[in-house]
């Protein structure tokens, strides 16, 4: 496939106002002791990104490290399997460096770091896939790294916590609260609290405070750049709909935000729905969240009738996450985004489809999106053109998949394997 | 009379203030009780009640633990309400609510504020609710005669010191350090740099928190604050020494005022 060069700075869609919001969403609920570097970021960003050069610098990073621009691929196997009315692409960004979206931000920010000149990066993780990218960027740029990670999540995702290791970065492992990916956060924003002369915290998503958001999905907003100008010189014309998993945000926003103004683009954002809605087991923060302020931002939470935080579930531990970025939330109550959810079993199942019919190893996470497509496709209309974000590749799922699908090769090796050590 | 009169007047009596902390919920509703009591007996000039929070993102591990117990106990609003009215009904100390954002966010402003007034408290501290984003909280807590008291720490820029000085109501909180509660403070010229600077900006008397634990802490903020504030240290020593020890510790504080 024909490469496409993005040499020029892409516009931004969506802006937050002065104060950090989008509509009702977003703002920078912080503790006084972060103020000072927190506009000292606002500020290191908004040169960053007036500057060509730098946009520039992005770019070739992201192509010489990272294989951008990432294809798109014609899933007619997939499409057929669903009788064929109608036809899906994906976006795969599973081909960059390190097999997911995650490294467009990270490398984006690492940028940024050495325009701050500190030294020292910090970073939280869920299914480890941040964690990794960030470890890379650092040990790529020479800065020292700390990982922040739920025991729970370094449970599930061993094989990252090695690698995060191998690649030099310090991975603390957080026991407190539902050690998971918000108790992650709150890990690293108390290490910044402390280490901010010297160190960057690379926030993995598009939530928290002002300019997080808007700085991850300017970065992120590479993958919908390319695809709008893909999808064009493909078939001519813009797809009818694009779907995305949403945990935090951030691929979903990348893909989305480039397409906020063209109307005909129909865009789905696919949440989490664990073992059901019903079953209160889930991270659809739209079905089942209300507005709150927490971690630094106001937006859907799932959250108790008095503001406390819940326990959130899904198999992909990505998305398996309180909150979510305010500016889906905001385009969440303007209707320009449709939310809906994937639940767990409906994700095995896109996931062994995807395989099977493209030979696509997809993650849990963005399986989502092809579940939701699976679902809806009664409703698709006949030949539509339909574009999944395909945010990362799924061998880091092998554990989880396998016991999914209950793999007993794979558990007599898991056995065998422990055995011997 | 107001927060700052009473202040001004305990003042009088002590060469600085004492205030206390108690994480509602934790270790239990009973044991708090026993703290309150033990911080009556001690004379304590004033005492903040936390609110648990899910996410208390401006707390250290113990505090964060603590928080997370006592929600895990069950602390509701209720509970929290209930043991603030009981407090300020026998004890002569005034109360201030401490809590997150949300609590305040998902509750309303408004029937935050007359929640607090109901129940027999005399301010709020949010450590997470920058002045920007009080909106109407700054005249719903005048309506209620209630003083929001305002952080200001050694990061802060000269001229939003300036500005969080002129909201402050009460007493100006500083923050002793970067960081979060529970660690240790170096009161070194730092801090009395940064007393200082805050004096420049408000008539207010300055509480000091953050790490401090011992009657030599207080002592040398003799002349130099006005309150001091001792949060973590006390709960660490109900944890190791059970009452008794935390009675002593709580008195050798109460000493070190004078």
């Amino acid at each position: 496939m024909e490469r496409y060069n993005i040499m020029s700075m892409p516009t931004q869609i969506i802006s937050p106002d002065i104060s950090g919001y989008y509509g009702d969403y977003g703002g920078m609920f912080i503790p006084e002791i972060l103020r000072t570097t927190f506009e000292k970021l606002i500020s290191s960003f908004k040169e960053a990104k007036a500057d060509p050069e730098f946009w520039q610098s992005y770019v070739n990073v992201m192509q010489n490290y990272s294989c951008r621009p990432t294809p798109i691929t014609p899933l007619e196997n997939f499409a057929k399997s669903l009788d064929g009315r109608f036809q899906v692409f994906c976006k795969r960004e599973d081909l960059n460096h390190t097999g997911a979206h995650k490294a467009n931000n990270v490398m984006g920010q690492g940028l940024l770091v050495q325009r701050m000149g500190k030294q020292r990066v910090i970073a939280e993780t869920g299914a480890g896939q941040h964690g990794v990218a960030t470890a890379t960027m650092a040990a790529k740029m020479g800065f020292e790294c700390t990982i922040y990670m739920g025991s729970v999540d370094v449970e599930r995702q061993r094989p990252n916590v090695f690698w995060m290791e191998q690649l030099g970065a310090e991975v603390i492992s957080v026991t407190e609260g539902t050690a998971t990916l918000k108790d992650a956060i709150n890990a690293a924003m108390r290490d910044w609290a402390e280490s901010m002369e010297t160190t960057h915290y690379v926030l993995g998503t598009t939530c928290g405070p002002h300019p997080f958001p808007e700085m991850v999905s300017w970065f992120q907003s590479i993958i919908g750049h390319e695809s709008r100008e893909q999808m064009l010189k493909l078939n001519s014309k813009l797809p009818d709909r694009i779907y995305a998993c949403v945990g935090g945000g951030s691929n979903a926003s990348g893909i989305f935000l480039p397409f906020l103004e063209d109307q005909s683009v129909e865009l789905v954002g696919v949440e989490a729905g664990g073992h059901g809605i019903d079953s209160g087991k889930h991270a659809a923060r739209f079905s089942g969240g209300t507005v709150g302020i927490a971690q630094g931002y106001k937006t859907y939470f799932f959250q108790d009738d008095e503001g406390q935080m819940q326990h959130t579930h899904s198999i992909a531990a990505g998305l398996d996450y309180i909150g979510v970025s305010p500016i889906l939330s905001h385009l969440h109550d303007k209707k320009r985004i449709r939310f809906t959810y994937s639940t767990d079993e409906e994700v095995i199942s896109a996931t062994k489809l995807l395989i099977r019919t493209e030979g696509i190893i997809p993650a849990l996470e963005s399986a989502h999106a092809f579940a939701s497509v699976i679902e809806e496709a009664r409703d698709i209309p006949d030949g539509a053109q339909v574009l999944i974000n395909l945010s990362g590749r799924g061998d880091k799922d092998i554990f989880n998949i396998a016991e999914a699908i209950g793999d007993h090769k794979w558990q007599e090796f898991l056995e065998k394997k422990a055995r011997k050590s | 009379m107001n927060l700052t009169e009473y202040l001004n007047k305990r003042l009088k009596k002590h060469k600085i203030l004492l205030m206390t902390h108690v994480v509602v919920g934790y270790p239990s509703l009973e044991e708090n009780w026993k703290m309150l009591e033990a911080m009556g007996e001690a004379d304590v000039d004033l005492v903040e009640l936390q609110m648990p929070f899910s996410e208390p993102s401006a707390d250290g591990p113990l505090f964060v633990k603590a928080n997370q117990d006592a929600l895990r106990n069950g602390v509701r609003w209720k509970d929290y309400f209930d043991l603030m009215k009981s407090a300020s009904e026998r004890f002569n100390f005034p109360i201030l609510m401490m809590n997150y954002c949300n609590t305040a966010f998902s509750m309303g402003f408004e029937a935050y504020c007359s929640n607090i007034r109901i129940h027999g408290g005399e301010g709020f501290i949010i450590p997470d609710l920058p002045f920007e984003e009080f909106g109407e909280l700054f005249e719903l807590s005048r309506d209620q005669e209630l003083d929001p008291i305002m952080l200001c720490t050694p990061t802060n820029t000269e001229k939003r010191l300036q500005n969080i000085c002129e909201k402050g109501s009460g007493f100006i909180y500083c923050v002793a350090r970067k960081g979060v509660t529970g660690q240790n403070t170096e009161l070194d010229w730092h801090a009395d740099d940064f007393l200082r600077q805050c004096r420049k900006y408000s008539n207010l008397p300055l509480a000091l928190g953050f790490g401090l634990s011992k009657p030599e802490d207080l002592f040398q903020l003799h002349g130099k604050a006005e309150i001091a504030i001792i949060g973590s240290a006390l709960l660490k020593t109900w944890e190791a020494e059970g009452e008794p020890g935390y009675r002593k510790h709580l008195m050798s504080l109460a000493d070190a005022r004078d």
